[in-house]
């Protein structure tokens, strides 16, 4: 176990890399000619535990990763599905992209916001859900399509959104 | 070493095996239908310029949305013994909006993907390769891992493959959102673990790609019929397209929108997209009309029912002034917007411009702007003019990669056909006035 804390960013609290999470952060090296080219497998290592990157993260991972604190900041951010803000228990992706607008995806999308009183880009009080737009899922013969989490759902109604959801804890 | 003869798999090679939507994924239960027989014919007994040759043959244009022929590009990479290090990184980071096919293939059958992939990694001499997937394809991910994992235990993949001194290892990436991921140089500085920004080219990565080195970067679909190039011959591969059109093999159409019966089916490369979406999808949903359709994905452009009897291959969409992109179709009805939709399109490509050129970035959500205001009948009027001026602004030329000339193509064709639809968003005078 290594602690480290990062000089620069006097605020953020020390971060504790769990053995287990540099082990497999260090395995996913190992499949690449770069070691920095693990930036992205490692960043889900660690929001896998957390469900988020915390602030304190960055040095850490970056140092294993041989390259500035910074320079991951800047993947990081740059990609969607990594959270650099804390997100809710279950995140819901909604797809916007046009297979699922031409069946009224919209629908859809309100009936979520209706259940969950939150908007895009946001997370209930009680951080039960976080709710975002995503790229084309990759399922339009099956729209309007959704993701929670790992879970694809497909061919769905407003009807269909409480209970649904409800099965997310 | 001999083929039987199965004749959905002459004529449906990259899906006959595909029963009922049900996963192969033993590499028992695949070779038992034919699998990896590619990779024992090719290996070590044909050369690496033999399996190029046949594949040039072929003519096997990728399937990516491009339609630039496979045989060409290896062509351009360095071979002999001088030539270092070099990759083979399959593009599976399907984002287009309207495409489903390579879900489809990996889901269910992830060996022949990875059976093509080792017979391309011998053509070029690869000694890596990967799949860039994208992250949300979670059941792909765990299939392709245990096909890869397989087929090293049966001695396709790892260190001296079939005793021909050529070794090769491959590792599923799995992506984290974005759809410059799919853009090849976007992809490679991804996979390096960088900001997925396009890069200048030339040098193309054929000769400077992943870490400095010589990389092909090929579409999970194209990387899926070689096994059955090399197992049935170019001249069976051009065969498959039973005259329809003079390139070869079959393509993975599909259909989505409000069709009868949206779905997937392989045919043969050049069917039309009225058997497409009449035949196959059954035709659109009762009381509904088709008034326009995206060929291929949603940096095509729109066509109409006009061009719905030209063949489905990557020349003659050209010709009509679309791509086919991925031969995904999507279909507007007639009870549609062709505003909303447009506005959909282009806050889709506002929103996953990287933003690394200006006209894309500053360009994209200005068009969006204006959209919507002419969707609540609020435009003004120099608005159709400003936007007929963004397609040439951010079109080919004026950026590093296609995403923004991508963008441009559904809004131009329906400012050309449904011009009418957005001239009715205009506010009248009198209201324009008050707006401002």
């Amino acid at each position: 176990m290594i602690i480290c804390t990062d000089s620069n960013r006097p605020n953020v609290e020390p971060y504790i890399l769990a053995d287990e999470d540099r082990a497999e952060i260090e395995h996913h090296i190992h499949h690449y000619d770069d070691a920095r080219a693990a930036s992205i497998d490692a960043l889900k290592v660690i929001q896998r535990r957390h469900g988020w990157v915390p602030d304190g993260a960055i040095q850490p991972v970056a140092d294993l990763l041989g390259i500035s604190a910074p320079d991951l900041e800047g993947v990081a951010t740059f990609y969607s599905l990594i959270f650099r803000r804390p997100v809710g228990r279950n995140v819901i992706k909604v797809c916007d992209s046009i297979a699922c607008h031409l069946m009224d995806f919209e629908v859809v999308q309100d009936a979520i916001i209706k259940h969950i009183n939150v908007g895009l880009g946001e997370t209930t009080a009680d951080e039960r859900y976080t709710l975002l737009p995503i790229c084309c899922l990759g399922t339009c013969d099956k729209a309007p399509a959704i993701m929670i989490n790992d879970d694809t759902h497909t061919n769905l109604t407003p009807e269909q959104i409480p209970a649904l959801l409800e099965k997310y804890v | 070493m001999s083929l039987p003869s199965n004749n959905l798999g002459e004529i449906k090679p990259l899906t006959y095996r595909i029963v009922d939507n049900k996963p192969i994924v033993d590499i028992n239960e695949y070779e038992a239908l034919d699998g990896y027989l590619s990779v024992r014919k090719a290996i070590p007994a044909m050369s690496p310029a033999d399996v190029q040759a046949a594949v040039k043959d072929a003519n096997l244009r990728g399937r990516g949305g491009a339609g630039f022929p496979a045989g060409i590009k290896w062509g351009l990479i360095p071979m002999g013994p001088d030539a270092g290090a070099k990759y083979l990184v399959c593009n599976a980071d399907e984002m287009e909006p309207g495409t489903f096919k390579d879900r489809l293939l990996m889901e269910c059958l992830p060996h022949q993907l990875v059976e093509g992939m080792i017979i391309a990694a011998y053509a070029i001499q690869a000694k890596r390769a990967y799949i860039f997937l994208r992250g949300e394809y979670v059941l792909a991910a765990k299939h392709l891992n245990e096909a890869i994992e397989q087929a090293n235990a049966k001695g396709y993949l790892g260190e001296n493959i079939l005793g021909s001194g050529w070794s090769l290892d491959m590792h599923v990436h799995t992506g984290a959102g974005r759809y410059i991921c799919g853009e090849e140089t976007a992809l490679i500085n991804s996979l390096e673990g960088r900001r997925a920004n396009p890069r200048a080219k030339p040098p193309f990565p054929q000769i400077a790609g992943l870490w400095g080195r010589p990389t092909i970067v090929n579409n999970v679909e194209t990387l899926s019929n070689l096994s059955h190039v090399i197992n049935r011959g170019a001249e069976w591969f051009k065969g498959l397209s039973q005259g329809k059109s003079p390139d070869g093999g079959t393509k993975i159409y599909g259909a989505s929108g409000k069709v009868k019966n949206p779905g997937l089916w392989e045919l043969p490369i050049g069917t039309t997209a009225r058997e497409i979406i009449y035949e196959h999808a059954g035709g659109m949903r009762d009381g509904l009309e088709l008034k326009a359709w995206l060929p291929g994905g949603a940096s095509t452009d729109f066509l109409t029912p006009d061009h719905l009897d030209l063949a489905m291959d990557f020349d003659t969409i050209m010709k009509a002034g679309s791509r086919m992109g991925t031969g995904l179709v999507m279909v507007v009805d007639h009870t549609q917007s062709m505003v909303s939709a447009v506005r959909n399109l282009e806050q889709f490509f506002a929103r996953e411009s990287c933003g690394w050129c200006t006209p894309c970035r500053d360009g994209l959500p200005w068009s969006v702007k204006m959209l919507l205001a002419i969707e609540r009948g609020e435009g003004k009027p120099e608005y159709l003019d400003i936007l007929q001026q963004l397609t040439r602004q951010l079109g080919p030329g004026k950026t590093f990669c296609a995403h923004a000339p991508g963008a441009m193509e559904p809004l131009q064709s329906a400012l050309k056909y449904f011009r009418s639809e957005f001239e009715q968003g205009i506010a009248a005078p009198a209201t324009a006035a008050a707006i401002a």
